[in-house]
This record gives structure tokens, C-alpha cells and sequence, in this order.
């Protein structure tokens, strides 16, 4: 009996174990011994070099303004998405829902199923600078002097990188939102309301300590998701990262070191530095939103 | 009561406007895909003077969209399949037996999902380059079904422990094999949640941009976002724009459909993975 069961569960683990050591595990565990080489370009040999890579990326200004970047990212994207969802959450369970609320949360919520490279294609056409939407948009409307390069221009282009990814990522976080919202016991409007709460105040009060878990969650899919903006940026941005490095980002720069300069080296000790900072903002994240969850 | 439905209204009004901002670029996009590219240069806001769906053939067939889009369809069918049957396995044997290193077995593979892909690229191309997969189906199959592993694991394992244990000793019991019990009993039992994690798995494999972008480098074997991705940032406006806003209609048709199909379980199923 347990000779069998033994044997079952081996032969059902063999195929999908090796798969995904092959395939998942071995490239995470070599990118570790890699970052501390100098390799470079296709021919396999290399030298350890200890911390070489790093203390070049220390003084390679393109990184750090990538890393500001990404920083500004990280605070501003997951502040703005998670704002206007709430907001967005909030006035679609207004009294209990508004009319046509399941036809809105399908349409916001249809760009998070999207691929992020045909977002990247689409918006492209949006910031096209004489026949796009958005200048065509604002000249029919009169504001002919709004009308600018977008993606061209150093002043807008990582604006403009950071709208699409806002419209693309409310209608995800919309949904998130008003399924935890609708959890929330209507009694408890109704006390709120009757102890002369307004709408504001019972958003304060009752809805956002209720659904602090989610937000707390969602806060930390955006910290992820904003070290990673690598696919719009490489579609969207000129050069790409550019101009100037104006839309440069930490993911393109490893990108473009390992597959464009063959620095192989030097692309896994960025992505190890990616992962550090990663795993110490994703931890500071939950640290910093951590609250007492309210039960009810 | 007057501020009450003054507020609805504003509410209203603040949703409106973001569903038209959502709703606008899509639409603009699909027509402008059957519009001439004068009509496009000369009046970017007006219907189609004439409705060309020659755009989407030549998209089709001299973009090659046509073969991106078989490529695409390959891959994530593959893709989808083989997370589905390697996940399943491994899930099954975790949420009902117990054995020495079960748990730290779980754990490597929700670690996985914790992890950047960014960190482990480099490495991954040499990986498959070693194995003569490069620019393959086989490879990317491979390479996906392997990354969709964490996230199906994980959620397979909570779904297979929800199943009663007695059903399964019971056929145990009644003479079936451990194979028996998996395959008679457990899996159909589990359908919904296959059914919820490949139409995940298909929407992220479908939507897979760096992967391909680094291991699938031959033009012919292009998939559908990658090639689009290629032809509009090397091509850009100057050629063909409305061939690719035909390319670009076709790459997101798929995708509404099945979201269209399966909205509610979408969205059930991606928000579930946050909630808990």
C-alpha cells in the first residue's frame, strides 16, 4: 500500500519538478554567480570580478536615473491608481450602486486583460504627434496650444508613459475595490448615516478601515508592478528609454545591457539589485500599510 | 435628499467620463482600422468615408499577422495545456499527501511568484539556448508552462484541499488505484478550477511580451504582440498606418471575445489571487 502510494506520488512529481527546475529555478540560481563575472558577449568565457559590476553600476549615472525613475514611479503610480480607484469604487457603490454599475466595471476592467504590448501599439497612435488622438483631440477642441510631442518631448514622454499605465490599471483595482466594498455590512451605513455622517465621512469611517486589507494588498501589486514597466517603455519611449533617457527604467537598462551590448555580467548584477530593492520595498510595504484589521 | 442625488449625480458624471476615456482609444483604434490612410491623415475623428476592410487582409497576410497570430495561438494553447496538466499533478499530491519535504516542495514553487522575471533572464536565455530551443514552440511552451507553474500550483493546492478526503478513500475502498482516484474522481470534480485558471493562464500567455522578445527572435516565428510591437515601432507611421490599425484590431478581437465570454470569472478569478 504505501510502496504504491510512494511511487504515485513520485512519478506525478518527476515531469512538472523538472520542468520548472530547469526552467524557473536554474536561471534564478545562476543569476546570482553571474552578476560577479565580466562576461561579455557571446563567447563563454568569463573571470570572476567580486563586486566589480557593482561598484561600476555604482558610478553609471544612466542607473541612477533609472533608479529615480523608478523610485518616482513607485511612489506617484500606486498614489494615483489607488487614488482614483477608491474614488472611482466609492461612486460606483454610491447607495448601494449606482445605476449601470456592472456595465462600468466591465468596461474599466477590460484594459487589465490587454496585452501590455498592444496598449503600448495602441497609445502610440493616441500621442502621435499630427494625427494622433490626443493633439488631434485638443485642437478640435480649441486648445491648439496644448498640442505637443508627447513621447518626443523629455518634459512629457514619462508623463505620458505614466497615463497609460493608469488607464489601464484602474478598472483592475476598481473591481478589487467594490467586491471588497460590497462585503461591508449596509447596517453600518445606515448607523453611520444616522449619526449625521455625510458621504465623505462614511467613506472615511466606515468603508476605507474595512477594506484596508485590499488596498494594503493593492498597494503592494503596484510597488511589483512599478519596477516592471519595461514592455510600454521599450514601445512607447524614443530611443527607447529615451529621449535623453528621459523614460529610462532599471528593467530596459538590463535589457538593453544584456540582449543590445551582450553585457551579460553587468545585466544580472542589475537584476540582482533590482531583486534586493524589490524584496526591501515589497517588505516596507506591508510594513508601512500594516493596521489592525478591523473584523465585522 | 437634494445633496444626495446632486452627489449620485456627480458620481455618475466623474464615471462617465472615465468609461469614455477607456471606451474612446479602443474605438478609435477599430475604426480608424477600416478607414484609408487619407482618411486617417485628413480627418482622424470622422466615421470611414468608405468602409476598407482591404486593410485587414493586407495586415493578415503582408504583415504577417496572420502567421503571428497561428504562432500565438500555438504557443499559449500549448502553454495553457501543459500548465494546466504539470500544475495539476503537482497540486494534487500536495493538497492530499503528506511526505517528507512536501512543505518546503510548496513553497519553492509559490516562490516563484514572488520573484521578478527580470532577475532570471539572462541566465533563462542560456538555458534554452543550451537546450537548442531557441526560437522554438517547444521552447516557449516549455518556458511558460514552467512560469505559469507558481501561480496555478498555489491555487490548484487550496482547490484540491476543498475536495473531501473521504471520496477518495472511499474509492480507495472500493478497489480503484491511486490513478483511478485521480483521474475518475478528483479531476472532474476539479473542473471549475481548471476552467478558472486557464482562462487566467491563457489571458497572461496571450499577453506575453519579454519572453518571446528575448527567446523568439526569428521573424517567422514571431507571436502576435511581439510582431506587432516590431512593426509598429520599425515601420512606425510613415508606411501603412492603417494596415497596422487593422493588426492591431485583430490582436485585441481574441482577447474581447474571451473577456466578453467569461468577464465574470475573469475578474472573480484575477481579484481572488489579492484578496486572500
Amino acid at each position: 500500500m504505501h510502496h504504491g502510494k510512494y511511487r504515485f506520488i513520485v512519478s506525478l512529481l518527476a515531469v512538472p519538478l523538472a520542468v520548472y527546475a530547469v526552467f524557473v529555478v536554474s536561471p534564478y540560481v545562476q543569476a546570482f554567480p553571474i552578476a560577479f563575472t565580466n562576461w561579455e558577449g557571446l563567447s563563454a568565457s568569463y573571470q570572476y570580478i567580486g563586486f566589480g559590476n557593482f561598484v561600476t553600476l555604482f558610478h553609471d549615472s544612466v542607473f541612477w536615473v533609472a533608479l529615480r525613475h523608478n523610485l518616482f514611479l513607485l511612489v506617484s503610480l500606486p498614489v494615483i491608481i489607488v487614488t482614483l480607484s477608491l474614488f472611482f469604487s466609492a461612486a460606483l457603490n454610491y447607495q448601494g450602486g449606482v445605476p449601470g454599475a456592472r456595465i462600468y466595471k466591465v468596461v474599466y476592467f477590460f484594459p487589465g486583460v490587454l496585452s501590455i504590448a498592444i496598449i503600448g501599439v495602441l497609445w502610440q497612435f493616441v500621442f502621435e504627434p499630427r494625427n494622433g488622438l490626443l493633439n488631434g483631440f485638443l485642437r478640435a477642441i480649441g486648445l491648439d496650444g496644448l498640442a505637443r510631442l508627447w513621447l518626443g518631448d523629455g518634459k512629457t514622454a514619462l508623463g505620458s508613459i505614466m497615463a497609460v499605465v493608469v488607464w489601464g490599471g484602474v478598472g483592475f483595482y476598481v473591481v478589487l475595490f467594490t467586491a471588497a466594498m460590497a462585503a461591508i455590512p449596509r447596517e453600518l451605513y445606515e448607523a453611520a448615516t444616522l449619526d449625521g455622517a455625510g458621504a465623505v465621512q462614511s467613506f472615511r469611517r466606515v468603508t476605507l478601515p474595512l477594506i484596508w486589507n485590499t488596498v494594503q494588498t493593492a498597494l503592494a501589486f503596484q510597488v511589483i508592478g512599478a519596477l516592471d514597466l519595461f514592455a510600454l517603455v521599450k514601445i512607447l519611449s524614443v530611443g527607447p528609454g529615451g529621449p535623453d533617457d528621459a523614460t529610462q527604467v532599471i528593467s530596459l537598462y538590463m535589457y538593453t545591457n544584456a540582449f543590445t551590448y551582450g553585457k551579460f555580467g553587468y545585466a544580472s548584477a542589475i537584476g540582482v539589485t533590482l531583486f534586493l530593492i524589490n524584496m526591501i520595498l515589497t517588505l516596507l510595504t506591508f510594513r508601512l500599510t500594516r493596521r489592525e484589521r478591523v473584523e465585522y | 435628499m437634494v445633496r444626495g442625488r446632486v452627489l449620485g449625480g456627480v458620481s455618475q458624471g466623474f464615471l462617465l467620463v472615465w468609461g469614455a476615456m477607456v471606451v474612446f482609444p479602443l474605438l478609435w483604434a477599430v475604426l480608424s482600422s477600416f478607414k484609408s490612410d487619407q482618411d486617417i491623415f485628413t480627418s482622424p475623428w470622422s466615421l470611414p468615408t468608405r468602409w476598407r476592410w482591404d486593410n485587414f487582409s493586407r495586415a493578415w497576410n503582408e504583415s504577417h499577422i496572420g502567421t503571428y497570430f497561428f504562432n500565438s495561438v500555438i504557443v499559449v494553447l500549448g502553454g495553457v495545456v501543459l500548465t494546466l496538466l504539470l500544475s495539476s499533478a503537482v497540486a494534487y499530491v500536495l493538497a492530499r499527501f503528506e511526505f517528507p519535504g512536501s512543505r518546503p516542495l510548496y513553497y519553492v514553487f509559490v516562490a516563484g511568484m514572488v520573484f521578478p522575471g527580470f532577475l532570471a533572464l539572462v541566465p533563462l536565455f542560456f538555458v534554452v539556448q543550451n537546450l537548442g530551443l531557441l526560437n522554438t514552440y517547444l521552447g516557449l511552451i516549455l518556458v511558460y508552462a514552467a512560469h505559469g507553474m507558481s501561480f496555478s500550483v498555489f491555487f490548484l493546492t487550496a482547490f484540491f484541499r476543498t475536495q473531501s478526503k473521504e471520496l477518495a478513500e472511499a474509492g480507495l475502498v472500493d478497489g480503484c488505484s491511486h490513478w483511478g482516484v485521480l483521474f475518475r474522481i478528483m479531476l472532474p470534480l476539479a473542473r471549475p478550477g481548471l476552467v478558472s485558471i486557464g482562462i487566467f493562464q491563457f489571458l497572461g500567455m496571450w499577453n506575453e511580451y519579454l519572453l518571446p522578445l528575448v527567446l523568439n527572435t526569428d521573424e517567422k516565428r514571431y507571436l502576435v504582440t511581439q510582431g506587432l510591437a516590431s512593426i509598429a515601432v520599425t515601420q512606425g507611421y510613415h508606411s501603412d498606418f492603417s494596415g497596422l490599425f487593422a493588426g492591431l484590431t485583430i490582436s485585441i478581437i481574441p482577447v474581447l471575445a474571451v473577456y466578453l465570454g467569461f468577464h465574470r470569472q475573469i475578474s472573480a478569478g484575477m481579484t481572488a489571487g489579492a484578496l486572500k
